[in-house]
């Protein structure tokens, strides 16, 4: 991924979530539908704070499979010693990308009671990352014995409130040291386009590379879910609309159209790097999506 | 002040059922001006357990004594008279007075009748809300006087969350985001610089017990003298 984005083509990311058991197959299932049609997959960390198969070692299963993994890690489940140790093993064992997150609250998961751990955020494992990479150190400055040379990633949410702050929190991402971001899944796109105008005004996205966050809506029902139910989700009332025009049969359709339609526009979209499909439970469905948004064949780089 | 809330008389009761003499001991402080653990509740709390143990045919005998503050020995030393016919001691005071009163007479189980939740404001008559955990290294001063240790759910010390929701916190729409309220009240100040700038992972000073002598009291301290 560092090399489709350095040689300045458009990246196309995916993203897989571990399954909740020890089920290796499942997930080389799922890696199969992303293969050559991604540039790296993401994998989630214990999302939405319920447990499942450790985000590394879901990651080594991708390699195994010859797709190239981008390691996420949360800072709800780890305290700063079990971070650096697993970002020595994870780099060890193959692992380049890593994507920097704060977490969800436990709250939200299987074990609601659980205490958060959130020694540092993550702002501060971006910089911790760096850290290691680019000084050799540990985040207590001891040296350490060849240094993991991550590509550093972070999410940025261009929607949550308050609006006119968040273009500031990305500048803070790129000031701890981030190489890339994801963004959380666009729908808005008036307010997307605003905020990368900031963004480019800043001159933040020289810096960095920003992943557009795509997430195809399979459903009026799930449009609804998420404007209503997912903190910081801003769906527009055309999207539901939209897909209130069609019938039932055609909804995921619809929704699929609407994505390759977005990611067109995030072809062209000034500051824009790539895009980063969020396909939830419907890794099946990239295949279809990369095809029909024109992004295959992949790069090959060495 | 330190706030606490009873425990379930369910619990209070299993704590008690091996005992028939118990002295409940209040405490006059913040727990009294809390309304969970003065004088008042310990014999609210006394007569309800006198009532369900002679309903089960098994009376317990509770004494009541209140103290001005369960975490000062000259206070403590007031029932070192007292304590010698009761099995066991309750307390109402917050989880250190427990603690000291526990400390002072080693010989007799002491019962928490309460849970101590933190330090909290009062909003309303009965109505606290917590502001501080006593992490020790304060950041108020470019937080806007709000505390992102203990308002934010994820205690972010680099906030906003992507979480935030319409002013709320993702965890509950009740409860405001600590970093939305950061933001409005520094950006009213126009002192926004302050969090522009990117802060460091925290040196947590809470890891160990902590003691604490003031500048000048060293000597005192070092001689280690009861009252």
């Amino acid at each position: 991924m560092e090399k489709v984005l350095k040689k300045g083509h458009f990246a196309f990311t995916g993203e897989l979530g571990p399954p909740r058991g020890a089920n290796a197959e499942e997930v080389r299932k799922k890696a199969a539908f992303l293969k050559g049609n991604v540039d790296s997959v993401n994998i989630t960390d214990n999302q939405t704070a319920m447990v499942r198969m450790s985000s590394w070692a879901s990651c080594l299963l991708l390699i195994q499979e010859g797709l190239e993994p981008n390691y996420q890690m949360v800072c709800r489940d780890r305290n700063r010693l079990a971070m650096q140790s697993d970002i020595l093993g994870a780099y060890a064992l193959g692992i380049r990308n890593i994507l920097c997150l704060s977490g969800d609250h436990c709250k939200f998961g299987d074990h609601p009671q659980a205490k958060g751990v959130f020694d540092i955020d993550s702002m501060q494992l971006i910089a911790m990352v760096k850290k290691m990479r680019d000084e050799g150190q540990f985040l207590s400055g001891g040296e350490l014995d060849e240094a993991p040379k991550m590509f550093i990633g972070a999410a940025a949410n261009p929607f949550a409130d308050p609006f006119e702050w968040r273009v500031y929190r990305l500048a803070k991402k790129v000031s701890a040291g981030v190489d890339f971001i994801q963004t959380q899944c666009i729908y808005n796109m008036e307010k997307f386009r605003q905020y990368m105008k900031q963004a480019n005004d800043m001159g933040l996205t020289e810096k960095v590379f920003i992943l557009a966050g795509v997430t195809p809506m399979k459903s009026v029902g799930m449009a609804k879910y998420m404007k209503n139910k997912v903190p910081g989700m801003d769906v527009p009332d055309e999207i539901i609309k939209r897909l209130q025009g069609v019938e039932k049969k055609k909804q995921a359709e619809e929704g699929i159209k609407i994505a390759v339609e977005q990611i067109e526009e995030f072809k062209e979209m000034k500051g824009v790097a790539g895009v980063h499909l969020m396909a939830i439970e419907w890794e099946h469905k990239v295949p279809q999506i990369a095809e029909m948004a024109k992004v295959l064949p992949r790069p090959k780089l060495e | 002040m330190i706030v606490a809330k009873r425990k379930p008389i369910e619990e209070i009761k299993e704590m008690v059922k091996g005992y028939q003499k118990v002295l409940n001991v209040g405490c006059g402080t913040c727990v009294s001006v809390c309304l969970v653990g003065g004088e008042k509740e310990v014999n609210i709390l006394n007569a309800e357990l006198e009532m369900a143990r002679k309903m089960e045919d098994n009376p317990i005998e509770m004494g009541a004594a209140s103290v001005e503050r369960q975490c000062d020995r000259e206070f403590l030393a007031e029932l070192d008279d007292k304590v010698g016919e009761y099995e066991a001691l309750m307390s109402m005071a917050c989880g250190v007075g427990i603690q000291f009163l526990a400390e002072r007479f080693p010989d007799k189980p002491v019962l928490p009748a309460v849970d101590t939740t933190g330090l909290a404001v009062n909003q309303d008559v009965g109505w606290y809300e917590e502001r501080c955990r006593s992490c020790g290294s304060c950041v108020l001063g470019w937080t806007g006087g709000i505390c992102p240790v203990t308002l934010c759910a994820k205690g972010l010390y680099n906030g906003p969350c992507g979480g935030t929701n319409n002013g709320s916190c993702e965890i509950d729409p009740e409860q405001p985001c600590a970093w939305f309220k950061i933001y409005e009240r520094l950006a009213g100040q126009g002192r926004l610089d302050l969090i522009k700038e990117f802060h460091p992972a925290n040196a947590w000073q809470d890891q160990v017990p902590r003691t604490l002598i003031q500048p000048g009291y060293e000597k005192a301290e070092a001689t280690g003298q009861k009252t």
